[in-house]
């Protein structure tokens, strides 16, 4: 008889946290239930984004892609009457193309590094300025709010915050899943040999440019579904809050500061910069409108000197082992 | 097996290989030497898909394979090794290895591969074990993974970049010899670029001598060190 298997307290945590997350909408105020909600669509764009930053394709036009997920469904919405449903796939569609449009000639051309960091930071910013100036149909910087149709599945609109609980959370472990099923796959020692060094990955049999691609779309198509669902939730678009340069540089700080190396890591980074937001407005009003990017810059700054593979990083580091290096008699 | 015809590669105003044409039989180890800047690692590097050639053709096993890219090379049986080792400092020996097995080999089983990098790591003397790292390695020992990982792609040609070099003077033996035994034992032809002329001569079958891109020399290894244009290269010209 083989003897029973020892309990992993890893799973006995994951499973209470889980079963708290579920409890949490029946017994939490609406506000830190709207707090929650932010945290899980949040942490799921960032997450979204670690599952190709941390192998060092540092995308600073995941706001692009955030963006079009936002717009995408609200106007097929307001104009068309079609429902997010549909709506949320065209975006996802959009985002792909972008990001292949993109990603495809800065692969084949090696663009890598700060220079693809560069192409992609433009990229967020022509998609902020086209939101903006197609002012007609999108209510430009003043931003437009979606046709009200009060709870209704079709619409994907629920004044009942819980119900949209429900919808982040199980989003947020999609997200988790999906990096997990990265982290766990041959793809993953892939694209770590991509990141230290191209050639030698291709002189292996790696197909560089299709791994980079293939993890660039999942990335991109995963975050335009996360800008989607934050747009149905709020039910009110602004360029600036869901597109453009500002949104990608949250991105990458929350990240960085939660750890990109972790699967946790990009949430704890969406409940520091939430905490981060909330703290500011709650103690400082109108007084330091802008304040948060400020110091989103200073700690990202501290973070990447001191704490570079985040605070989830440090907290792994602390509880695994180091692997060992080669023994010498492998001479 | 593989066939170099009127192979020129240009880079700018400097033509790095001019009209370089030679053929590789099956199952024979041939020596490509040269002094710095003859040629040697474009051409290597054109073979294995790293350039592109500006002109002239390379055909292997009857196919065009010229600008073909790298891991479509690799995957039609032709593996390199790195004159300078560039392990994955990031991933362990035997993920290392285990990568070359699985896409290399165009293998969509990972046990399978992995049982593969275990033979290759076993065959140059390297642990499988899942969590040494290459820090720390020797020159031998990252010359010894570079080797795995080519062999991991189960090639039928290999293009052997400098396998000497940092190595002392038993290890060159040993490296040699592990080259001479993958031949046999293995199958795979192998084309050699080395400096290091002594070790290299007692094991190829035949040699052939690039200078400023252009192939001097294509013979037997004996007769290499007669010829007076190897010699020239080799030694500078004989004052009279």
């Amino acid at each position: 008889m083989n003897p029973p298997r020892a309990i992993n307290p890893l799973h006995v945590a994951g499973i209470a946290a889980l079963a708290c997350l579920i409890a949490l909408p029946f017994v939490t105020p609406a506000y830190f239930l709207h707090i929650v909600i932010q945290i899980l669509l949040w942490g799921f764009i960032y997450t979204a984004w670690s599952i190709m930053g941390r192998f060092g394709f540092v995308s600073l036009g995941h706001g692009a892609f955030m963006g079009v997920g936002a717009y995408v469904p609200a106007l097929l919405w307001n104009y068309e009457g079609v429902t997010p449903w549909l709506g949320i796939p065209a975006g996802v569609a959009l985002s792909v193309l972008l990001a292949v449009v993109i990603g495809y000639p800065c692969f084949r051309f090696r663009v890598i590094g700060h220079y693809f960091a560069l192409v992609t930071l433009a990229l967020s910013e022509v998609v902020l300025r086209t939101i903006t100036a197609a002012r007609d149909i999108t209510g430009g910087s003043l931003g437009m709010t979606q046709k009200l149709a009060g709870h209704s599945w079709y619409a994907l609109q629920f004044p009942d915050k819980r119900y949209f609980y429900g919808i982040a959370l199980v989003v947020w472990l999609g997200g988790l899943l999906v990096w997990r099923w990265v982290d766990r796959g041959i793809e993953r020692e892939a694209l770590e040999a991509i990141s230290e060094d191209e050639e030698a990955a291709a002189s292996l049999g790696i197909d560089v440019m299709r791994e980079k691609l293939r993890v660039t779309v999942v990335s991109a198509a995963l975050t335009s579904v996360g800008g989607s669902l934050f747009g149905q939730y709020l039910a009110y678009l602004n360029p600036e809050t869901v597109s453009g340069i500002a949104v990608s540089l949250q991105i990458v700080f929350a990240a960085i500061a939660g750890g990109m190396y972790a699967l946790l890591g990009p949430t704890v980074g969406a409940f520091l910069t939430i905490a981060l937001n909330e703290g500011l407005r709650v103690w400082f009003g109108t007084n330091f409108i802008g304040a948060a990017n400020t110091i989103y810059g200073i700690l990202l700054i501290l973070f990447i000197i001191f704490m570079p593979r985040g605070i989830m990083g440090v907290i792994e580091n602390l509880r695994m082992p180091r692997r060992a290096p080669a023994p010498a008699p492998a001479e | 097996m593989l066939s170099v015809s009127g192979l020129t590669k240009r880079f700018g105003g400097f033509l790095a290989v001019n009209q370089v044409s030679f053929e590789v039989r099956e199952g024979e180890i041939l020596g490509l030497i040269g002094p710095n800047g003859s040629g040697k690692s474009t051409t290597f590097n054109l073979i294995a898909g790293a350039l592109r050639p500006t002109a002239g053709s390379i055909r292997f096993k009857g196919g065009e394979i010229g600008g073909l890219s790298a891991h479509r090379i690799c995957r039609n049986g032709i593996a390199r090794t790195f004159q300078i080792p560039r392990p994955f400092r990031k991933l362990s020996l035997i993920e290392n290895v285990t990568l070359a097995a699985y896409f290399g080999n165009g293998s969509s089983d990972r046990v399978e591969a992995r049982r593969h990098a275990e033979e290759a790591l076993a065959l140059v003397g390297l642990p499988a074990d899942p969590h040494t790292m290459t820090d720390g390695l020797g020159a031998a020992a990252l010359k010894k993974l570079e080797l795995a990982r080519a062999l991991a792609t189960r090639p039928t040609l290999l293009l052997a970049d400098e396998s000497l070099g940092g190595l002392d003077a038993s290890e060159m033996e040993r490296a040699a010899d592990l080259l001479e035994s993958i031949r046999t034992r293995m199958r795979i032809t192998i084309i050699w670029v080395e400096h290091i002329m002594g070790v290299l001569m007692r094991v190829v079958d035949r040699v052939i001598v690039l200078d400023h891109g252009e192939k001097i020399f294509e013979g037997l290894p004996r007769d290499a060190a007669h010829d007076p244009r190897v010699t020239e290269v080799y030694l500078g010209q004989r004052r009279t």
